[in-house]
This record gives C-alpha cells, structure tokens and sequence, in this order.
C-alpha cells in the first residue's frame, strides 16, 4: 500500500451523480469534506464525523456508507451518489415525494443520509417489513420526527414500486 | 382580538386546520436547503478551531501560543488577553460579582470551556495547531455534584461571590404553613433530573467578520433567539446594537433552544475575525456540542404536598436546587422562572411554598432546552401525585381528577400567578382515557400480572405553557431589585406582509425556524386572509437585524409561534386586506364592507361582475397611485407588532403570569420490564394535546412525535455524564445515546381543541409538552410496575436491573471485568501477568535501565532523567481515533531488588491529564523466566475521557500490557500477550470502524 503524508495535495477524480468530477484533496481530507466543499454538494450533512449519526451517508459504488468515515482518495474511481442526484429530473423521485407526503422530516438535516440509505434499501428489499425498515433505519439518528413519518414512506414507496396504488394526498 | 372567520369560502376551503404538505420540503429533500455551512463565504474566508479547557476547575496560568502561530497556514490566535482588550464579560441575570468572558481569561471552570480561538487556512490546519498551544493550568478541585456544591465548604468556582449557591429566593403564597399544619397527611419526595441535551443534528455555526473602517460586526450564526440576547452579544462586544449586524441562516438543522446558547460563540467568533483580520468560519464538531455547547439543568428537588384524607391537595411546597454549571449564562436563571406561576402545575391547589436555589458546579453552563423547566418540575409534581396514591391507596388517575382546576373557572389564576387561559382538563381526561383504550390497558397490565410478568401503568397530567412572558425572569430578582432595575413584560411578536407590484405576496416572520414548518404555517395563514392559493404566498424566514423588523422576544422559543408569530401574521395580512379592500370600494365605487376575498380575485358581494383579480388590484398601489382613494400612501407592505397585555411584569408579592398561553396535556402509557435485561418496552403510549386552535394538523403531529421521540430518550437513555473530576465522559453519540426507530414507538395521538382567548387566532404552542410530560409519565409507570418509590432517570437496562436485584451477569471466560477505581474521573484498574525470560534480578535491572525504558514505554520519543529513577517523557498515546503528546513524569519508585517495584506516570496534553501507576511483582519460575505480576490503575481526563469512555478500559489494558510484552522482548524472548491483545485491537476495529464498503 502507498503511503501519502497527510497533507500531501491529491487529485481526485470521481463520477459524483453520473458527472465526472475531478478536485483537489489534502490526503487527509474527508470524502464528505471534499464532496461538500470541494465539489459543492453541500446536500450531504455532517452531523457528528464519527460515523454514528448517518447523516452523512452516501452511496458509494450504490452501497449506503458514511462519508465521514472515507477518506477522498479513498473515492478515486468510484461512483459516488448523494441527495442532489435522486430526483425525477427536476421533480422529486418517488421516495423524495413520499417523503413530503408523510412529513417525514422537520429540519431535514438528517434527511439527505437517510433518503440515500433508503434508495439503496428499496433496490435491494422490494418487500420489506416495518420491522425490515425500523431496522434499516436504526443506524440514522433524526431528532425532529421521532421517525413515524419516514417509516410510513418508505413502506409506501415499496408498495407503489411493487405496483398498489400511490396514496392521495391529504385533503 | 379573537380573528372573526377569516376566509368567506369563496368556493375554497380554508388553509388553517388542514394538514398542507410543506412548502420547505420541497427544497430540503432535493438537498438545496441552505444550512449555516452551506452559505457561501467572502473570499479570504478563514477557518476557526477552539481550544478548550481538558480540567473541569484550573487556574489559566500561562499560554504560550509561539509555537502554532508558526504553523504553515495559521494565521492568528485568539486568546484572554485580546478578550479583555475589546470585549467585556456577558451581562448575568442576577447581581453577583461573577465573570463570564467569552474566553477563559484566567480560570477555567469546566472541561470544554475555550481557551483560545486558532485561525487558520482550513479547519485540518486549524486543529493541528491547537495541539502546539501550550497550556500552563494549576489544578483547583473540582465540584460536580450540585449538593455539595451548595455545602459552606465546597470548593467555590467565583471567589467574588465567595459561595456557589448565587441566587435564593423564597415564596409563599396563599397560607401553606396553616395549610400543612392542617392536612390529613404530608406525603413527600426526593428527586434528582438527569442533565440531558435535545441535541440538534447540525451543530453550531458561526461567519463573522469585523469591519474597521466602521468598528462593526457582521455576523451570520444558526442563533435560534431569544434576541433579547442579541442585547447581551453587543454589550460584551462593546458596541450599540447597531454595532453587531446579526444574520441567520434560511434553513436550521433543528435546535430544540440548545441554539440559543451559540450566542456566546458569535461573540468569541467576532472576536476572531477581528484579530484575524479577515472572516472567520467556525463549525462546531459533535464533540465540542455534547460537551460544551449546552444543556439542559439537572436538579435536585424536595416536594411536599398538604393531602386531605379524600387525597384533595391543599398546598406544595418546593425545595429546588437548579445545577446551571459553571457560569449562569443568560437567559438563566431562567429554567426556574419560565414555570414560576406553573408550579402548581393543572391543579387547583391555594396555597404554595417554593424556595429556588441556584448553584454552580463545574460543569457546561445550561440554557435553553425544548420544554424549558417543565421537564425537572413536573417530574417532581406528577411522581408526587403518583406517591400520593400509593400513600392512600387510590388510584392515580383518581388523584389526578379529583385535583384538576374546575372546567368552570378558566381563566383562572394560579397562585403564583399563572393564567391559565382556558381549557377543560376533565374533558380532556375522559377522552384520553375512552379513546386511547384505558380500560384495554388495565386488562392487559392485570394479565401480564397474572403471568408474573413486570407491568405498570403511569399517568400525568401537565399544563404546556407557551409564548414567555420576557418579564418572568425578573422574578429571580427581590421586588426591591426590580423596582430599581425598571419593569420587564410582555413578549413582542412581529410580522410583515407586503405586495409586490405583480400581486405577489411576501410575508417576512423573525422567528428564526428549525424545522418547525414556519414558512408553511404563515403562509396557510395568508391565504386564508387574503383569499389567494397557498402556492402563491412566498415565506422568508431569515432575520437579518439591520434590515428586518425585529424586537428583544423575536426567536423560536417558548413554543411561541402558533399563538404569537402566526397571529401576528394574520394581523399583519388583514391589514393589506383591509387597505386593498378600500381601493377596490374606491374602484367599484361601493362600501368597502361589501369587498370579498376569495379564489386570488376581489370581488363585490352579491354582483359577480365586480370582480378583479387580487394581482392587479394589489397593483394599483404600485402602478397608478392616482387611482388610490384618499388616505391611501400606495406601496403595499405592512409590519404588525404584537404584544398581549396579559403579560404583566411580577407584581410585588412575586405573581408572575410567565406565559401567556397554557395547553394541556394528557398522558399515560403501559411499560413492561424485562425481568433478565432490565430493558423498559413501551406497551402502549397515548397522549392527548389540547393546544387550542389547531393550524396544521400534520405540523403539530410532528411536533408532538418529535418530543415524545425526546422524552422517552430523557427517561430512558439520555445522560450527561461526569466523572467525580469533573471530566465529560459523553462525547460522541456512541456514548451519548439517542433513541433510533428500534426504541420509538408510535404513540397514540389525541387532540382537542379549546381556543385560547388571548391569541389572535385562538392558537397555543405545543412544541414542548410531551418533553414535559413523557419523562415522568413513564417514571410512574415503571415505579408502578416495580412498586418503588425512588427512580431515577435514565431508566438504563443497568439501572433497572440493579433495582429489581438482578446482578450483572458474569463476564464472559478469558475476559475479567475491569473495576473503575473509587476517585476521580475515567479511574480504573485491574491486573495482569507476563512471563519473560531472565531470572528476576534480570529483570529488575532492566526496569531500571533508562534506555530499555525508553524503548519499552509505547509512544515514547524521548525520555531524559531528572533524578534517582526519575525521568521526564515525551510520549505520544492514542485512543481510537484520537492521539495525545503528553509530557510525562515517570518515576520508579517502592524498589525491592529483585522483586517488586512500583512504576508510575503522570502526564499532561492538550487532551487533558493521564495518570497511572503499576505495582510489579517478580516471581521466579521454572526455565530461568520469572512471572511478572502487576495490579495497575490509570485515570485519564479531558478528551480522552471524553469520547472514549467505552474504550479506556481496554486502551489501559493494551498500552500498560505493552510495557511488559516489550520489556520480555528486549529480554529476548516473546510474551503471551498476544491472544488479548488481538481481540482488543479487533474490539476497537469493530468499535471505530471504518465505512462498510
Ligand atoms: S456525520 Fe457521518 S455518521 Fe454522523
Ligand atoms: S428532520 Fe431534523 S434531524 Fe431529522
């Protein structure tokens, strides 16, 4: 394994949302660092940097992992997913929309984490339980919501993509 | 001024009472929210890291700053002396001689408080060169528990005011003496509240900049109010509230009132940039929030209450002692005085007697914290009802009914002042009980019961005040300190509602949101007003005090949106209704009484013909002012202020109506405890809110699942903890811990509504009550699963099982337990054996040989003898992910050649102090090796301490075990070592590691 001092200045170049990316990286520096200061995504949040709170949580290569607990060089290559990328062109996706429909989130600080860890649960487990999706969850904290709001969506989006009628609004 | 029906349903249905998805989502979800570190910077833009205290109590005696300032890229430090220079300490509630800098300038009074402010090229820059700070303290005994922090011989944090309790006061009112000597029983409590945190996901920050030309600050923070505060920042700045232009951010990563307290870092940080001569960026890390931002108080709480034979209470008495930390930071003593007129909580009780104690220990200064106060009082009031129906054998919902204010007497005056505006807390307990299946829940308690399983049902009944009165906290002031410190009262809300010269409607609140929905809210609240789509109505919540109309109670706080800020709204929009109104009676030449709103059009009442579109009538005010009837300036923009009359300053005998609105709330749950683990489950949680005129109904659910989600964290999981050094031992969301989707059920919501008569749209607040209310609702129901009487929160699994009498089970084969050592901070010990090569006077010989010291102590650079087996050292340690230079003494000392001797370390860093000592003992054993026993103990403070309390134990064990496996290696052979060394390093792997890929 190379080894690089931890200030030496590195070029990164990484696919963030289905764009080609290239920035500049100390080697120490942060993946969620570079991507929201670096690249200017600033849709990831940092809501601890020690990896508890999932805040931070992209998809790397479409698994859900935390970008404060990456390095950038660590991304070199890699296709790197985050909130900004998850829309239906300019309209909210399926699982932004549910999102909205069942107030799930208040600050939205913990939000972009929990949509991506989502995005990747829904693809891998078209059919999941509460429990399934409790637990999916239990590695994102949100202090707003007490989490009623977004475990309803994501059971709703899994119904509507395995086909049942999208729920109406309120009114 | 109760709003008449606001929307003439022109064939629309009305926006309040309807549950609109939000207008904020829509940005937040594509991740195009604009938090405070998403704003883009000037150019030149530096970055800020805080040095902070690693002792809990020290004197500051010297900082040598040379060597980080000679750090490639650091281009300035901030530290006491600048501070004194351009600042003043923070005004304090109270009148004590006592100093609160917003920097350390000579003692430090708690672990985390900052020492000095690096400004640097990045933020990576910034923190390397903290650790090249040099830090000279003398150590002062610390004082952590709030009890003996009150005693005559504590150790005392501000020698000005020469004790720790800084502020005592007594009330009586009513004739409790006569009331007490009168009851059929005394029936009584002790109760200690935990200090916990609502802990916002985003933490603070703060962009300041420092213009010289002017002598002004310039300052964006995530502040959340009160601005009453903003008076507080100026002053310790030095300049007019012109002099600190104070901005926030469009969108807040939640806040709970912990954002409250960033206000002493918008002043550290001006001061940074001035320094720096440059802006200055700071953004606070999760370590820094859990252990210095701020916290709620803990306290410690005697109740007693005068009980008829029938259990109808005559009088309360109180004896509270508020821990506020280690300086009492404004708005405290606050936490009191927001409940002062409460304190009898939804009962009709004449007599009261309170004595409010407020004491200092070295701890994080405390503040605002969602349900402000009401959590520490009515954990005491309802486990006191609780206990009363223990006592007389009744049950507690009886108690609770047969003491609640009468349905009749609203608005009704509590006797220290409170009041209460309306409600009807019977109803509200009938349908609670029918409609959250009560009946059901007995059955099932009685059940488990049957089984032999632990189950108990807890209620509480709590009154939610809301929208402070800025005067309640006077009241910790004499009636003669007041008189001459000039009334205080009221709480001024303000809003703005302008028409562009398109149509478009702006409305411009300053209650600074964090997720509550603001924007969506006012802007039902418009169009409901004004007739038009909510779609159309644009919201901006950001306050900028230069340009935006403001006053001291603007803010998000004291759940004060729905009844003040959205009220003040809707006075703010029917005055631009009223204004186009009158120009179009002018165009149509009618009475303007005869204007309708509805659909986006003006129209005239009975004639259809006559109707316009509100966009262009709007218009006319800006495009053809000669059109405008008389009076009429043109331009459309209106700013209403709002301030209740019902918020009087205290009166002379400490009545004090603290809040203008009062909600209720009504709860009960069934738990079940798990007879192995200890662990409390929720059976079934109901609570139901009578916040008066409900505007959105999803908001306000959100609302209550949010601090519900909060209360069962504060009565289960949720603590700050101090070791008895006064060190933080929750620094990370590893040790402190929130509750997940796997611990928060969905509880049973329920509502009423009963219109408060005092608010423009009969709305109250609600953003608090279950933080008030679940804490203690789920304390009485493990008390009644358990039939104890003292309980203490967190409810931990360890805490349970020790008070059902279930050891901890044992530990498993090959892994003995570690024991903390009694003392101080994160002290443990525990022992261990090598085997080596050598026979013992070999041994011991080596252990005396600096240079095999050296080689054998892990981290150590250098090692330099200052005496007889003395030595100093420079030795580089790591926990996890953090790692400490410590400059060490090492001494040898107890020497019995050739078989035992003591070999000890004390050393200090930037992360604190570390201490440790290893009894070693030498034992010949076959094959000329000798068996080397040691028993050691170790204490490690600051931010070791700090964030890996969980892992000390073991990094203890693997850095003093490296000692010896190196010694038997320098003796040249191996060591059995290894086997646990490996399952602790693959422990701490698994603890800290790294991404899942
Ligand atoms: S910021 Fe990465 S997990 Fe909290
Ligand atoms: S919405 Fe605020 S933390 Fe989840």
């Amino acid at each position: 394994m190379t080894r690089i001092a931890a200030n030496t200045p590195c070029r990164v170049r990484l696919i963030l949302n289905g764009k080609e990316r290239v920035g500049q990286a100390e080697s120490r520096m942060l993946l969620s660092d570079f991507i929201r200061h670096e690249l200017g995504a600033t849709g990831t949040h940092l809501g601890c940097e020690h990896g508890v709170c999932g805040a931070c949580t992209v998809r790397v290569d479409g698994v859900a992992s935390r970008a404060c607990l990456m390095l950038a060089v660590q991304a070199e290559g890699r296709r790197i997913d985050t909130v900004e990328g998850l829309c239906d062109g300019d309209a909210l996706g399926d699982l932004q929309a549910a999102f909205k429909r069942h107030h799930a989130l208040q600050c939205g600080f913990c939000t972009a984490g929990i949509l991506n860890s989502c995005a990747e649960f829904l693809d891998k487990t078209p059919e999941p339980s509460e429990l399934d999706v409790r637990d999916m969850l239990s590695g994102h904290l949100c202090r707003c919501t007490g989490y009623t709001g977004i475990v309803a969506a994501v059971l709703e989006v899994a119904a509507q993509r395995r086909g049942a009628p999208p729920e109406t609004s309120h009114v | 001024m109760q709003a008449q029906s606001t929307v003439e349903a022109l064939g629309r249905f009305a926006e309040c009472g309807y549950a609109r998805e939000r207008v904020e989502d829509n940005a937040l979800l594509r991740g195009a929210g604009r938090f405070g570190d998403d704003l883009a910077t000037t150019a030149g833009t530096l970055q800020a890291a805080v040095l902070r205290s690693p002792h809990a109590h020290a004197r500051l005696r010297k900082l040598d700053i040379t060597s980080a300032l000679a750090i490639d890229g650091v281009h300035a430090v901030l530290t006491g002396e600048d501070v004194r220079e351009w600042a003043a300490p923070f005004a304090v509630g109270v009148r004590q001689p006592m100093q609160h800098w917003c920097l350390a300038v000579d003692k430090v009074r708690y672990v985390g408080e900052p020492v000095a402010v690096v400004v640097a090229r990045d933020r990576y820059v910034a923190e390397d060169a903290l650790d090249a700070v040099e830090a000279d303290y003398e150590l002062l005994d610390p004082v952590v528990d709030p009890e003996v922090a009150a005693q005559a011989d504590a150790p005392v944090l501000h020698e000005g005011v020469g004790a720790n309790v800084v502020n005592d006061r007594h009330f009586s009112y009513g004739s409790p003496d006569k009331a007490f000597a009168e009851a059929a029983h005394r029936i009584a409590l002790k109760v200690r509240y935990p200090r916990s945190s609502c802990t916002p996901i985003e933490c603070y920050v703060v962009i300041a900049d420092y213009d010289v030309a002017a002598g002004t600050y310039d300052v964006t923070a995530n502040f959340q109010g009160p601005f009453a505060l903003h008076s507080v920042m100026a002053r310790a700045l030095k300049v007019g509230a012109s002099g600190l232009r104070l901005r926030t951010p469009p969108d807040s990563g939640g806040s709970f009132g912990i954002k409250q307290g960033v206000f002493a870092y918008v002043v550290l940080m001006a001061l940074a940039a001035r320094k720096a001569g440059a802006p200055v960026k700071w953004v606070e890390d999760r370590l820094e929030h859990l252990q210095a931002s701020s916290s709620a108080t803990n306290r410690v709480t005697e109740i007693e209450a005068a009980v008829s034979a029938e259990g109808r209470i005559s009088a309360l008495r109180y004896d509270q002692l508020d821990d506020c930390g280690a300086y009492l930071r404004a708005p405290e003593p606050a936490t009191f005085y927001r409940m002062h007129g409460t304190l009898t909580g939804a009962y009709d009780i004449q007599h009261l007697e309170a004595r409010n104690r407020v004491v200092l220990t070295n701890k994080t200064p405390t503040g605002l914290n969602r349900g402000f106060g009401g959590p520490q009082v009515y954990y005491a009031l309802e486990r006191l009802m609780q206990r009363i129906a223990v006592a007389l054998d009744l049950d507690p919902l009886e108690v609770i009914r047969r003491n609640l204010v009468p349905a009749d007497a609203f608005p009704y005056r509590a006797p220290a002042g409170s009041l209460l505006d309306s409600g009807n807390y019977q109803s509200a307990i009938e349908k609670g009980a029918a409609e959250g299946g009560l009946d059901e829940l007995k059955q099932r308690r009685d059940a488990a019961r049957r089984e032999g399983r632990l189950y108990g049902i807890g209620y509480c009944a709590v009154v939610e005040p809301s929208i402070s009165n800025m005067g309640y906290i006077t009241t910790a002031m004499t009636p003669a300190e007041r008189e001459k410190a000039g009334p205080k009262n009221g709480a001024v809300a303000t809003a703005t509602v302008g028409v562009d010269p398109l149509g478009g409607v702006t409305v411009h609140v300053s209650s600074t949101p964090q997720g509550q929905g603001h924007r969506t809210v006012a802007a039902q609240v418009v169009a409901d007003v004004l007739g038009l789509e909510f779609e159309t109505i644009t919201v901006n919540v950001e306050l900028d005090t230069q340009k935006d109309p403001w006053s001291n109670a603007s803010g998000n706080y004291s759940s004060r949106f729905a009844g003040a800020v959205a009220g003040t709204v809707h006075e703010a929009a029917s005055r631009i209704r009223k204004r186009v109104a009158a120009i179009a009676a002018h165009q149509f030449e009618v009475d303007a009484s005869c204007i309708r709103f509805g659909d986006g059009r003006v129209t005239v009442a009975d004639d259809d013909r006559l109707s316009t579109s509100f966009r262009r009538m709007a218009g006319t005010a800006h495009w053809a002012p000669a059109l405008l009837p008389e009076g009429e300036p043109g331009g459309l923009r209106e700013t209403a202020f709002w301030s209740p009359p019902q918020l009087a300053a205290p009166d002379v005998n400490d009545h004090i109506n603290s809040s203008l609105c009062y909600g209720f709330v009504f709860d009960y749950c069934g738990v079940e405890i798990d007879k192995v683990t200890g662990r409390v489950r929720l059976d079934r949680y109901v609570t139901l809110h009578d916040a008066g005129r409900i505007l959105n109904p999803a908001v306000l659910d959100g609302q209550v699942r949010g601090g519900f989600a909060q209360g069962l964290g504060a009565a289960l999981m949720e603590k700050f903890e101090y070791g008895a050094d006064g060190s933080f031992q929750a620094g990370t969301l590893a040790d402190y811990l929130i509750p997940t989707t796997m611990e928060v059920p969905e509880p049973v919501i329920l509502h009423m509504e009963t219109p408060s008569p005092f608010t423009p749209l009969g709305a109250k607040g609600a953003g608090e009550g279950n933080n008030m209310s679940t804490p203690v609702c789920i304390a009485n129901a493990v008390a009644d699963a358990l039939g104890e009487s003292d309980i203490e929160l967190p409810l931990t699994p360890s805490r349970v099982r020790a008070m059902i009498g279930i050891d901890e089970p044992d530990a498993p084969e090959g892994l003995e337990p570690i024991k903390p050592a009694a003392g101080s901070g994160s002290a443990l010990q525990a022992s261990d054996s090598v085997d080596m090569p050598g026979d013992p006077a070999t041994v011991f010989d080596a252990m005396l040989d600096p240079k095999i010291l050296a080689k054998i102590i892990p981290g150590c650079h250098d090692l330099q003898a200052v005496g007889d087996n003395a030595y100093k050292a420079d030795v580089t340690v790591g926990v996890g992910m953090i790692r400490a230079r410590y400059k060490a003494d090492v001494n040898l000392s107890e020497l019995e050649p050739p078989h035992a001797l003591k070999l000890s370390g004390v050393g200090r860093s930037a992360m604190g102090t570390a201490e440790g000592s290893a009894r070693v003992r030498l034992t010949a054993i076959e094959g000329n090796r000798t068996r080397l026993d040691y028993d050691y103990e170790a204490a490690i403070g600051g931010k070791f301490a700090a964030v890996g309390a969980r892992m000390l134990q073991g990094a203890a064990r693997v850095i003093i075990g490296q000692i010896f496996s190196r010694l038997a290696v320098e003796l040249g052979g191996g060591s059995n070592a290894g086997s646990w060394m490996k399952r602790i390093v693959d422990l701490f792997r698994r603890l800290f590691g790294r991404s899942k890929k």
